[in-house]
């Protein structure tokens, strides 16, 4: 059994850890690219939604590297992502290309009961063992994300463009490759003391601070939002973004066992303007926008694929919170055909609009509002 | 209290419960027209550009009623009303989509329907929804049992092959059949598999109904199944659909596709921004490859055409005919 497993942002580094620790095969799909983009277009519904292209994509390239099994995380609805296995699974089939799909569907099925199921067909491991595993995989992902914070706030105070990049890209290769946890710790340590080396400018008052929210494939997929996070950083941005992996993790495949409140605050935030879940993180998307306002940053931006529903509605109300709240929010819509050359032109445009403003308010010439409770 | 009612997203499948509920308690109420180039326009100026039509006529509905002067417009969430399945996230989200859009807070009534987990909830959203008009419960309660009454019996006109509008006619005791142009020899029997709000919106349609009647064509839908029936059918998926109207449209393909009796099926897709469609598609579309049976996926935006619509229907209905006609001279091969 050689198992594959679909790219998002860093998530393979946690998915390899786990499986690996378990001496399972693993077959890590190439980096999602044009190329992925494209296979994975040419044969999943015209009006799917994107991660689900990419999705069929990696699994496409990964089978190429000779993967015959699929493991992934399945879902209740309502947005599509529940339905992914099942739509993936007929596609491949019919263009002859079958893969093993093997889903998690908590709460029917945990983690551990899918690993165990796993491992039963790979020759038995001890229940601790794969416990052991969760927790490796976990940590890896907590280390990950420990250091992509620190490398955004970086990124838009770097003297020398791309430093800090460079010492990011080789601590993901550390944490990938740490394979007990003295070597993972010690990843991390080295990480944090580079980025503390990097040379950094000495005026801070031009920083902007913009929020990052939306569906969570687009924010975690580097390929998917063109690297958004790293073009802003070099415009002189520092940025926040309103999931993290490990916080995704947690709340749909742990069911919030690893308890971040972060979740509920940004709910509560949201009431003013979406009352009631709206499937993937529609709500929260509002929510954000609320706290992000509260904390004082100069703008917010919203990701999302084409035709995404849940965010869709948030869209949909984001007018009167942007006019209520005086925030800029700039909504990004991607798919196949977004081009690099009109999303920066977009992205610049938003950035001068928040530079103009920054200082407008400097001057004492733009008013705050007070907002709605 | 005038309670505006926005003739559209689930309004066909629901509007005799609520009328029926509203004017026991002795709400006026007002129903917007059925869509028409004012109302589309209205609600695709009003509603972003990226949200399904159904949504934007929606919106257009809405504006329609509000420009006439009611207090409150009915707008109930519709999270869930059965186990194990929700709406679709944009209905999830309407009220609040159309309450800070036209910024109704407190003119809407947006009381939450969820019986996906907690099948009682009803009751709280029906005595939340009442005690705005009354404060006894036993009336809310009654005018609720006779709204269901009223529903029970439009469900069966419907299920007897009436369209929505029809039977809403006959319920409220105005005539209204159609002239069916039936030709001896010559009717054919296709399903047409579609949402509700897009099926029986004439304007929306580009009347997709009258046109296949016109042509000799007997249309079965969705709507002439009962339920029970269209739930076995999908409950051949692998994994259930999480979305009731999905599983209805592919329970109820399923069914037309493996019926004898009918010759092609039709699966329409206000194909714009529409999340489920885009995965029930797909799926309907293996089925009818895998039994071979004529089918057709229409899809259609507030751009397309009439033309088009048309040339499409009628290719398609020929073929239909013409494989009908080799089959009767054939008749061995297919036993
Ligand atoms: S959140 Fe949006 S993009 Fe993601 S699966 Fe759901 S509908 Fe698709
Ligand atoms: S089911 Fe489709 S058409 Fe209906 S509201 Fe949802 S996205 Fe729109």
């Amino acid at each position: 059994m050689k198992i594959t497993f679909p790219h998002m942002g860093n998530m393979y580094i946690c998915v390899r850890a786990l499986l690996e620790y378990l001496d399972l095969d693993v077959v890590v799909p190439p980096p999602t690219s044009k190329r992925t983009l494209t296979l994975g277009t040419a044969v999943a519904p015209e009006f799917a939604c994107l991660p689900l292209k990419i999705n069929l994509g990696n699994f496409i390239e990964a089978r190429e590297l000779g993967a015959d099994t699929v493991i992934m995380a399945g879902g209740r609805g309502p947005c599509r992502f529940g339905y992914y296995a099942q739509i993936e699974k007929g596609i491949l089939e019919d263009l002859g290309m079958e893969l093993k799909m093997l889903v998690i569907e908590p709460p029917q099925k945990s983690v551990r009961e899918f690993l165990q199921e796993i491992k039963d067909t790979a020759g038995g491991k001890s229940w601790w063992t794969i416990i052991r595993a969760i927790r490796f995989g976990w940590e890896k992902i907590k280390a990950v994300d420990e250091i992509e914070k620190e490398v955004m706030r970086l990124r838009a105070r770097e003297e020398k463009t791309g430093v800090v990049d460079a010492v990011y890209r080789e601590a993901l290769q550390a944490v990938d490759r740490a394979g007990s946890y003295e070597e993972l710790k010690g990843a991390v340590r080295e990480a944090k003391e580079r980025l503390a080396a990097v040379p950094l400018r000495k005026e801070e008052d031009d920083i902007l601070r913009i929020g990052i929210t939306g569906e969570i494939y687009t924010l975690l997929e580097p390929f998917a939002n063109l690297d958004i996070e790293r073009k802003l950083g070099r415009m002189g941005v520092e940025v926040e973004r309103s999931i993290m992996l490990s916080e995704w993790i947690d709340e749909h495949l742990f069911l919030g066992l690893a308890r971040h409140n972060h979740g509920h605050e940004t709910k509560r935030a949201a009431r003013p303007y979406i009352n009631h879940f709206v499937g993937g993180h529609g709500q929260e998307t509002l929510g954000s926008v609320n706290r992000y306002w509260q904390q004082g940053f100069d703008g917010v931006i919203q990701l999302m694929p084409f035709t995404c529903m849940p965010e869709i509605v948030a869209q949909s109300v984001l007018p009167r919170a942007r006019e209520e709240l005086d925030m800029p929010v700039l909504t990004l819509i991607v798919d196949e055909h977004t081009g690099e050359a009109g999303f920066i032109t977009r992205l610049e445009a938003f950035v001068d609009l928040l530079r103009h403003r920054k200082e407008r308010k400097r001057e004492g010439k733009l008013v705050v509002p007070v907002g709605r409770a | 209290m005038r309670v505006g009612i926005p003739r559209g997203m689930l309004f066909y499948h629901y509007y005799p419960l609520w009328r029926t509920f509203f004017s026991e308690l002795g709400a006026e109420t007002a129903v917007s027209p059925a869509t028409n180039k004012e109302v589309l326009g209205r609600g695709v100026a009003e509603a972003v550009d990226e949200t399904c039509l159904p949504v934007k006529i929606f919106y257009g509905h809405v504006a329609w009623l509000l420009e006439r002067g009611i207090d409150v417009v009915f707008v109930p969430r519709l999270v869930s009303v059965e186990k194990g399945a929700y709406i679709c996230p944009k209905l999830l989200g309407l009220p609040d989509m159309i309450r800070n859009h036209f910024r109704l807070d407190g003119k809407i009534i947006d009381v939450t329907v969820n019986l996906n987990r907690k099948p009682r909830q009803l009751y709280r959203a029906v005595y939340e929804t009442g005690r705005l008009f009354t404060k006894r419960p036993d009336c809310i309660y009654r005018a609720f049992c006779r709204g269901l009454e009223c529903l029970k019996q439009y469900e069966k006109l419907l299920q007897r092959g009436l369209w929505p509008e029809e039977a809403l006619a006959v319920m409220e005791n105005r005539s209204g059949s159609r002239e069916e142009k039936e030709k001896e020899g010559e009717r054919l029997n296709l399903a047409l598999i579609g949402h509700v709000y897009n099926l029986y919106d004439g304007y929306a349609s580009m009347n997709l109904l009258t046109k296949l009647n016109r042509m000799g064509v007997r249309v079965f839908t969705p709507e002439t199944l009962p339920w029970y029936l269209i739930q076995q059918r999908a409950a051949t998926l692998p994994k259930p659909l999480f979305w009731t109207l999905g599983k209805r449209m592919v329970g109820a393909a399923f069914h037309y596709l493996a019926d004898p009796t009918i010759h092609g099926v039709i699966y329409y897709v206000a194909a714009f921004g529409c999340g489920p469609d885009s995965f029930t598609a797909d799926i309907v579309s293996r089925q009818a490859r895998r039994l071979r049976k004529p089918f057709l996926l229409l899809t259609v935006d507030e751009h397309s055409g009439e033309a088009g619509l048309v040339t499409r229907l009628e290719a398609f209905v020929d073929m239909v005919r013409w494989r009908l006609e080799k089959d009767e001279n054939n008749l061995p091969a297919h036993g």
